[in-house]
Formats: structure tokens, sequence, C-alpha cells
């Protein structure tokens, strides 16, 4: 066949336009679109990401069947794993004397110490578990969210020893045959991967707020900008004493539980 | 060389073929390990690493020993250590190897395990032990082979040897320091958030490596007719004895600091490991075990000193291996573990799977230990026979 000037032109024109992203021809055809995948919304962004836990509020809540739990687990196909050893966590319920040793006094503290309130991953300024990994798998983010990215990850568990708060979970075997259903929106995990909490950072990219914080029907879990004078974490804390898990080890976390 | 490895008696055969048994044993355990994941061992979400770190840790330092024949032939002209540096060296070279293949075996996703080369985080005291463990299993390979070449040929040593010998010296202390970097750079696990921690990886590693290395010498004049000669041994059981009390002091020190101030976070480990917590005391009989024999080797060690018996030296090493084994082997491991990130108390025993594994890697470390000596003996032989 011979190819006329005309035609080699117009063939040129076409896959100059093919490699321009915004209007490639996968775009026209609607492939891969981000408005496709993503719901609509601007991002919710901030200097960094905080939670303050109203520990009142959620131990007044007394039937609210760990809504937090179970939105966290729907959201992100968490296993339900029966053999405790090898169980995934992503926010659970632990006793406040488990959280706080040290730290609750046998008066007024007694009584969160025999309670149980959430537990999650701290997002910490300083997360000692980022700086022991050998391959960057895990790593903050400049919004302070420490984020785990399980394909690079060797399940070396460096992270899970180096964490003060035992916030990672490794899966030790398949998780797949422990889902009732699977939640097509986010990926499962496989064995031998490291796994944490998020802060929901794919739902933040489509402005919404974490499922525990939205799931929560006491507005217990109070989320948003440490940087931001504003917003409503801050002000929360300003008016309120509150505590953090481990203070003295310097990790500076960033999940607060107002007392 | 490489073909002296495989000629031999007919119960040198057997020997070799014995040691595949172990190797197929745990190869076709860790198969089922690659199919199931880590679950089929002890370890949980509490006891995050369990009996292959806790090997490999011992094992470091086994292959530290090398240094302590290395350092008094080619630095203090210790003549008589001529006809064994070289075992120490291979006894490195082999130790390292389980060394890794224990890293290995407990990754969860192995087939990436090259991720540490692609994205190397230099900030991560894993990436400096993949260096100074694989820097010094390549040191001493190439010194103990290129020494053993030229020993074949008559020639002295080419210079850059030596160069790479003073270089392995420091090195020998750097995989045990940046392997107790591993534990003690880690906030909140209080076992091991102690500057001591280096120090008595060092000196438990003195006592072991050179204890085995004592035993193999006993072993091959047993079996292969090498002597390493009497003096050999004193010496070597000297710096054993010394490692041995400067590791019981060490502990001694330990135990102050964590009883004597008083804070429960420093104290809690130690008691979980030699007095029980919280109703939890499985580890104890076993770490009473290991202590009383490290202490009780000192006496024999210095005893065989004065009046020299194989049975006697062979006994008092013995005593020193299987003491720090119980306490680097996996009391230390246990330990710094036992009390969780929720200061609960959690147990940790291995599966016999992980047990299995294991030991085929120590059965592979031996096979590869049995070649290599044989090399060595090989060349002797034939150098003596000429």
């Amino acid at each position: 066949m011979k190819i006329s000037r005309r035609t080699a032109l117009k063939l040129s024109l076409l896959t100059g336009l093919s490699l321009t992203r915004k209007h490639s021809l996968f775009a026209m055809v609607g492939f891969a679109k981000p408005s496709n995948l993503l719901a609509p919304g601007a991002a919710l962004k901030a200097g960094r990401w905080a939670m303050a836990i109203d520990v009142k509020k959620c131990l007044a809540a007394k039937d609210c069947h760990d809504a937090c739990i179970g939105a966290c687990r729907e959201a992100h196909n968490i296993p339900d794993i029966p053999n405790k050893k090898h169980e995934v966590k992503w926010v659970w319920r632990e006793q406040g004397d488990h959280l706080f040793p040290d730290q609750l006094d046998e008066y007024r503290g007694a009584e969160l110490a025999r309670q149980t309130v959430p537990a999650l991953c701290n997002h910490c300024a300083s997360p000692p578990c980022t700086r022991v990994c050998p391959t960057g798998a895990t790593f903050k983010r400049s919004d302070g969210i420490v984020v785990m990215d399980p394909h690079r990850c060797i399940g070396c568990r460096f992270c899970m020893a180096a964490c003060p708060y035992g916030s990672r979970s490794f899966n030790w075997e398949d998780p797949r045959p422990y889902l009732k259903q699977i939640n097509p929106d986010y990926p499962t995990r496989t064995k031998g991967v490291v796994e944490k909490c998020t802060f929901c950072d794919k739902r933040l990219a489509q402005g919404r707020p974490p499922a525990c914080v939205a799931a929560c029907p006491a507005g217990a879990m109070v989320f948003g900008d440490l940087k931001d004078e504003k917003s409503p974490v801050v002000r929360l804390l300003g008016e309120n004493y509150s505590i953090c898990r481990k203070p003295e080890l310097g990790t500076s976390p960033g999940v607060y539980y107002v007392v | 060389m490489l073909e002296r490895a495989f000629i031999g008696q007919s119960r040198y055969q057997t020997w070799l073929t014995v040691l595949l048994i172990p190797i197929a044993v745990g190869l076709a355990c860790y198969f089922s390990q690659f199919t199931h994941g880590l679950g089929i061992t002890g370890m949980s979400r509490d006891v995050i690493w369990g009996f292959y770190i806790a090997q490999f840790t011992f094992l470091v330092g086994v292959a530290a020993s090398a240094v302590m024949v290395v350092l008094p032939f080619y630095l203090h002209d210790t003549k008589e250590f001529g006809r064994v540096v070289i075992l120490g060296e291979f006894l490195a070279v082999a130790a390292v190897v389980m060394c890794i293949l224990h890293i290995f075996v407990d990754l969860g996703q192995p087939t990436r395990v090259l991720n540490v080369l692609l994205h190397p985080a230099p900030q991560s005291v894993m990436f400096w032990d993949m260096i100074v463990l694989n820097g010094y299993l390549l040191l001493n390979l190439v010194i103990g082979w290129t020494t053993l070449d030229c020993e074949r040929n008559t020639r002295q040593p080419p210079r850059w040897v030596k160069v790479l010998v003073y270089l392995s010296i420091p090195w020998a202390i750097s995989i045990h320091t940046v392997t107790a970097f591993l534990y003690s750079g880690l906030p909140a696990r209080h076992l091991w958030l102690t500057a001591l921690l280096a120090p008595r990886f060092l000196a438990t590693a003195f006592a072991a490596g050179p204890a085995l290395l004592i035993l193999l010498c006993l072993l091959l004049k047993k079996t292969a007719g090498f002597d390493a000669g009497r003096e050999v041994l004193r010496k070597l059981a000297i710096t054993v004895a010394y490692a041995m009390i400067v590791n019981a002091f060490f502990i001694a020190v330990e135990f102050f600091t964590g009883y004597y101030c008083g804070v429960p976070a420093h104290r809690r480990d130690l008691q979980y490991l030699f007095f029980g917590l919280d109703g939890h005391a499985r580890m104890v009989p076993w770490m009473w075990a290991s202590l009383a024999m490290g202490i009780a080797s000192i006496p024999v060690l210095l005893g065989s000193l004065r009046r020299q018996t194989h049975l006697r030296l062979a006994l008092a090493c013995g005593m020193v291996f299987l003491s720090t084994w119980m306490d680097k082997g996996l009391g230390l491991i246990a330990g710094g573990f036992a009390v969780t990130p929720m200061d609960t108390v959690a147990d940790y025993a291995p599966t016999l799977p992980e047990i299995l594994i294991s030991l085929g890697i120590y059965a592979g470390g031996a096979l590869l230990l049995t070649l290599l000596y044989k090399i060595v003996l090989s060349v002797r032989a034939e150098i003596n026979g000429a």
C-alpha cells in the first residue's frame, strides 16, 4: 500500500493526540478517566491530618455496635480471622489500661482503665516504623499520613517490631478466605505483607472523611487538620484536656484521646 | 581445588549423604511455608520474630569467631594460629550463609527480596546489616580461598590479601554491632533498648564462635587426623573463658539496672525471662539452665587451661555453646516480645515445621563447612605428602 502525504499527516496527527495525556485517545473513549475512578468532590487536603477521640462520648454510646470498626472492615476488606494470633486490625477496641499503661491513675482513671475505646495507627509525626523499613514500602506523606505500599513490602516485619502501639498487622496467611464479601472499591491483600490504617487516604482524595469518623453515631471521632486553627480537631483539643499514647517515646502521635 | 571436596573415604561420603536428609526435610517444610504463609510458624501479631531471626542473631556471633584467630595471627604474629586461621574464616563463611538463609526464610514475600537493592533505604539498619553481612561473607571467602591457593603453590599470599585481612577485623566487629542495632534502635522493646546490647552480643560471639572452633578442631583430630596443636586450643580457650566472664558481668549489670532503678519497663522483660510474669513462666527453666551452664563453664574452662584434657575442654566448650545458644537463639527474641505494646504478656514457642526448616539450614551450613574443611585438609595433606 502506498501511503499518500495526506494519509501520513492524518496518522501523525492522531498519534500526537493519543500521546497527550488530557486528550488521549483512551480518554476520548472513556478509559481510565480520573473522574470515573473517583467520586465527585474536591480532595480534602491538610498540613497534618489528626484525630481526636472524645472518650466520654464514645463510652456513652453504648449501642453503637462498633460502627467505626464495622465501617472500616467493610471499606478496606479487612478479614475476620478467628485465630487471635493472626488477626488483622486497623481500628479495634482496646482496654484503657492497655492503651495508656502507667498513664491512668487509680481514682478518676480507673473507669477508663476498665473500659474499651478505639485504637488505630497514630500516624506519628516521627514514626519509628517508616524509619526502619528496608524498602521504603511504608512512608509518611507530607500531610502526616503514614501509608503502606503492600506491593513493595517484603514481609520482614521490622516495622511491626518498631511500632510501639501494635498498630500494624501481618498477613500470616491468605486473608481472602476470611472475607465474607469483597468490596470491589478497595484492593484485598495477599499473605506475607504488612498492612495498617491509612486514615482513609483514598476517601480523603475523594473529598470524604475517614470511614470510621463518618460511621460513628455519637460524633466521638473528630478528624481534621492540626495545622488549621479553625479545624474541629484543633478546637476540641484547645478546649479539652487530652492524652496521647506513650508520649515519652517522642513519636508525637496524631491520635488524641480527649478524657 | 574444588574437586577435592567430593573425593573422600566412604565414611566421608556417608556423612555428606546424611546431611542431605535434614536439608530435604527442611526444603519440604519450606515449600509448605511458601504455600501457606508464615502462619505455620509459632509467631503471632505479638511475637513478630521467632526462631529464624533468633538463629540469625546467634549465627552472626559464630561468624564473628574468625576475628579471634585472625587478629592474634596477623596483628600479634602468633605463629601457631597459622594452622587454624583458615578454619576460622571458613567457619565464618558457613555461618554467614546460614544467617542469610535464616533471614530469607523469615520473609513473608521472599520473591521480593531484591526490593532491598531496588529501593535501598539507608535510614534502615537492615540495609546496613545486608551490606556488612554480605561484605563479611565475601571478605572471608576471598581471603580464605586465596591464602589456601597460595599455600598449595607454596608462595606468599599477594599483598592485597593483607589489606583485606586488616579490613576484615573491624568488619567482624561491625557485623555484630549492626545486628545489635537492629534491636537496640527500637522504641518500647525494653529488653533490647539498652546501649549494652551490642557489647553483650560481641561478648557472647567471642565466646560461642571460638568455642565452636575448638569443638571443630577436636572433631577434626578424631575424624581427619588434623591436629590444631595444644597451644592453639589453650589460647582459644582463654579467649572463650574471658568472653564468658565479660558476658556474665554484662548480664549482672543488666539485672542491676533493671531491678535497682525500679522502673517497671526496665524490669519486666527480665522478670518474664527469669522469674515469670503474670503467670507466664514458660521461659524460666530455659533461661536458668542457660545461665547456670554459662557460669559453670567458666571454672571448667579455666581448669582445662591448667590440666588440659580434650574431654574436659570439649565439655566446657559444649556448655558455652549451648548456654549462649539458649540465650541468644531463643531467650533474646522471646523476651523482647514478651511484653506487648498493650502491656500484656505473649508467649512463644516454635512449631515443628519452623524447627525443621531451621534444622535444614543448619545442615546446609554443616555441609558447606564440611566441603570447605575437606578442601583445606586435602590441600594440606598434598603439601605434606609432596
